[in-house]
C-alpha cells in the first residue's frame, strides 16, 4: 500500500447519466429472472391466455358484439394491459420490500458506486424488459386468435412500457416507504383489484355510473387500456392521444421523483 | 503521516434526533494496518463503521476516507472499499458464484475478471466446491467467508468489517480469523468492529475502545492490558456462604490493585498473581478456588466500559 493508491484523481463523477451502475443494476435482476423466470410464466402469460378463453370466447358468446367488434377482440387490449399492469405490480411490491427487508440486497448494492437512484433506474429498466417479454408472447398467441385487427398493435410495446414507467415508479416508491408487508393487502383492495375491474378491461368504462367514471379516469390503466384498444383495433382512441400519454407520463415523472426519494431515504441517514 | 492516513478523524459526530450515537472522537488508520473498534452494544461501533463506509453522514466533525471527503466523493470511497456488514445480504436466489460476479459488476469489473476474480476468492475462502451451488444451504461461517470474498472483489485498499464472527461457532470463526490474517499478511488494511476480546487480540494491531459514543481507550493490545490493568488477575471463588462476595472484597482489600467482587467470584488485580495468593491465605481466607491467569482484554473493557448488564 503506497501513497499512489490514496491520491485522487479529478474531482467528482462529471458524468449526469451513470450508466454503469445501472446496467450492473439491471444484470443481478437479469441473473435472477434466468434462475427464476419458470415461476412467473403461469401468471404472466398462461393465466391471461386463459381469461382470454374464458371470458372472450365463453362470456363473449352471450355478449356478441361490443362497440361494432367480436368480444374477444374488444378484450384482449383490456387483458394486455391489465397482465402488464398485474407483473408491474407484482414485481414492485414484495420482491422491493424484500431487497430492503430481508435480503438487504439493496444495502449490498449501497456499500458499492451505486447510488440509489441507479438501483430505482435499474429496476425500473429490468421491469420494462420483463413487461415487453410477456406482452410480445401474449400478441404473438392473440395473432392465433384473430385477436389483433391493425398493424397498430405493435404500439401496444411503447404503450405497455409508459404504463410499465407509471405503475412501477409509485409502486416501487410505496413498497421503499413501508416497514411491513401488511401494507401491500391496502394496496391490493384499494387500488389494483379496482384498477383492474373499473379500467374499461371487461367492460366499456362508459356502463359506470358517472359517479364512479372519475375512479377509471385517474387509473393510468384506464388510460393505457384506451390506446391500446384503438391500436388493436386501427382506430383512435376516445379522449386525444396526448391527452393520455401526458397523464401516463405525469405518473411515470411523479413516481420516478418520489421513488428516488423513497430509495435515498433508506438507504442513507 | 496525517495524510497518508487512509481514516482519519476529527471531533466525528453522529446524531439521530435527540441521541448521540458517536460523541465527537478522533482516530487515524494508517495503510496496512488492522484496526479495531472495540465496545459493547450501543457504543457507537456501527454507526463510525456506517459513516466510513460513506452511507451515513457525519453531523458535525471532520472525516476523510482515502484521503477524500465522503460526503462530495462519497461514490469514488465505495470504488475502493470492501464492506462485510454485520448482517448477511447475500443473495439467495443467486448462486455462489453468482453472487461473487454479479457483485463485481456494481464496481465496473468485466465480466471476465468478473469470473476469475470469483474462481481466485472462492479459493481463497475455500468455497470452489459450492461454486455453482446455491447460498441458501450454506452454513453461517460459509454464509460469512462468502461475504468476506464478495468484499474483496473490487480489490479493496479498506476493508471494513463489522462484527465479522458474531453468531459464528468456533470452528467457524477460527476459519474466518485465519482467513482474516492471511488478508492482512497481504497488506490490506483491515479495520473491524466486534465486542469479542480474543478477536481483537487475535486480529488487531491497534484498537479503540468505545462506550457511550466516546473512545475511552486507544492502543495496541498489548499497551491497553499494560495500562489498564495488571499483568495478572487471580479468579477467587468461595462457597462456605459465611460472607457475601462485597464482605470477602473489604477482606481482601490492599491485595494488588485492584479488588472487583462479582456475583460468583471475586477478582484480584495483581502483577504477581502468586503472591496475591499468598496473601489471600496468610490472611486466613480458604477459597473454594483459585486460578491465575494473565489479563486479556476482556479485563480492560470491563474495567473500561463497566459491568452496566451485571449491574
Amino acid at each position: 500500500m503506497t501513497t499512489e493508491t490514496i491520491t485522487v484523481t479529478g474531482a467528482g463523477d462529471p458524468r449526469p447519466l451513470r450508466l454503469r451502475p445501472v446496467v450492473a443494476v439491471v444484470e443481478r435482476y437479469l441473473t435472477l429472472y434466468r434462475r427464476l423466470w419458470q415461476a412467473s410464466v403461469f401468471s404472466s402469460f398462461i393465466l391471461p391466455i386463459l381469461f382470454l378463453i374464458s371470458i372472450g370466447i365463453g362470456v363473449g358468446g352471450y355478449v356478441g358484439s361490443i362497440e361494432g367488434v367480436d368480444y374477444l377482440s374488444w378484450i384482449v387490449p383490456g387483458v394486455l394491459v391489465s397482465t402488464a399492469f398485474q407483473i408491474c405490480v407484482g414485481e414492485s411490491t414484495y420482491p422491493v420490500l424484500g431487497d430492503f427487508k430481508w435480503v438487504r440486497a439493496y444495502h449490498a448494492m449501497r456499500a458499492a458506486p451505486v447510488q440509489p437512484k441507479d438501483i430505482v433506474h435499474g429496476h425500473l429498466l429490468y421491469m420494462i424488459f420483463r413487461v415487453q417479454l410477456s406482452i410480445v408472447a401474449f400478441l404473438l398467441v392473440v395473432v392465433f386468435f384473430g385477436g389483433l385487427h391493425s398493424p397498430w398493435a405493435l404500439a401496444t410495446l411503447p404503450i405497455c412500457a409508459l404504463l410499465t414507467a407509471a405503475v412501477v415508479t409509485p409502486v416501487t416508491a410505496f413498497a421503499a416507504t413501508i416497514e411491513s408487508d401488511s401494507y401491500f393487502a391496502l394496496l391490493f383492495r384499494f387500488v389494483v383489484i379496482p384498477a383492474t375491474l373499473f379500467s374499461g378491461v371487461f367492460f366499456p368504462v362508459e356502463q359506470l355510473p358517472v359517479a364512479i367514471r372519475p375512479v377509471a379516469y385517474a387509473s393510468p390503466v384506464w388510460h393505457a387500456v384506451e390506446l391500446s384498444r384503438a391500436a388493436t383495433l386501427g382506430r383512435a382512441p376516445s379522449w386525444p392521444i396526448v391527452v393520455h400519454i401526458g397523464y401516463l407520463l405525469l405518473w411515470a415523472v411523479i413516481g420516478l421523483l418520489a421513488a428516488r426519494r423513497a430509495f435515498a431515504r433508506r438507504l442513507e441517514d | 503521516m496525517a495524510d497518508q492516513s487512509l481514516i482519519s478523524a476529527r471531533g466525528l459526530v453522529k446524531r439521530f434526533g435527540d441521541f448521540t450515537a458517536v460523541d465527537g472522537i478522533d482516530l487515524e488508520v494508517a495503510p496496512g494496518e488492522a484496526f479495531g473498534f472495540l465496545g459493547p452494544n450501543g457504543a457507537g461501533k456501527s454507526s463510525t463503521m456506517r459513516m466510513i463506509g460513506c452511507v451515513s453522514t457525519p453531523t458535525a466533525g471532520e472525516l476523510r476516507i482515502l484521503g477524500m471527503d465522503p460526503v462530495r466523493d462519497g461514490t469514488r470511497i465505495r470504488a475502493r472499499l470492501g464492506v462485510c456488514p454485520q448482517l448477511d445480504n447475500l443473495d439467495p436466489d443467486l448462486s455462489v458464484r453468482e453472487n461473487l460476479t454479479t457483485y463485481a459488476r456494481y464496481f465496473g469489473v468485466t465480466r471476465a475478471e468478473a469470473r476469475r476474480r470469483a474462481d481466485e476468492l472462492l479459493e481463497f475462502v475455500q468455497l470452489s466446491d459450492r461454486a455453482n451451488g446455491k447460498v441458501e444451504p450454506l452454513s453461517g461461517g460459509m454464509k460469512r467467508r462468502l461475504t468476506i470474498a464478495r468484499a474483496m472483489v473490487n480489490e479493496p485498499d479498506l476493508v471494513l468489517l463489522d462484527e465479522p464472527t458474531t453468531g459464528l461457532d468456533p470452528q467457524a470463526r477460527h476459519l474466518v480469523w485465519e482467513r482474516l490474517f492471511r488478508l492482512k499478511q497481504r497488506g490490506t488494511t483491515l479495520v473491524l468492529t466486534t465486542h469479542y476480546m480474543d478477536e481483537a487480540e487475535q486480529l488487531c494491531d491497534r484498537l479503540v475502545v468505545m462506550d457511550g459514543g466516546k473512545i475511552v481507550a486507544e492502543g495496541s493490545p498489548r499497551a491497553l492490558i499494560e495500562n489498564y490493568s495488571t499483568a495478572e488477575v487471580v479468579e477467587l471463588r468461595f462457597s462456605d456462604g459465611l460472607d457475601s462476595n462485597a464482605q470477602y472484597a473489604a477482606k481482601l482489600d490492599g491485595i494488588g490493585d485492584r479488588v472487583d467482587p462479582l456475583p460468583d467470584r471475586v477478582l484480584l488485580y495483581a502483577d504477581d498473581g502468586d503472591a496475591a495468593v499468598a496473601e489471600v491465605h496468610r490472611r486466613g481466607l480458604t477459597p473454594a478456588s483459585v486460578l491465575v491467569r494473565r489479563s486479556t482484554l476482556e479485563d480492560v473493557f470491563l474495567h473500561l466500559t463497566g459491568r452496566t448488564l451485571v449491574d
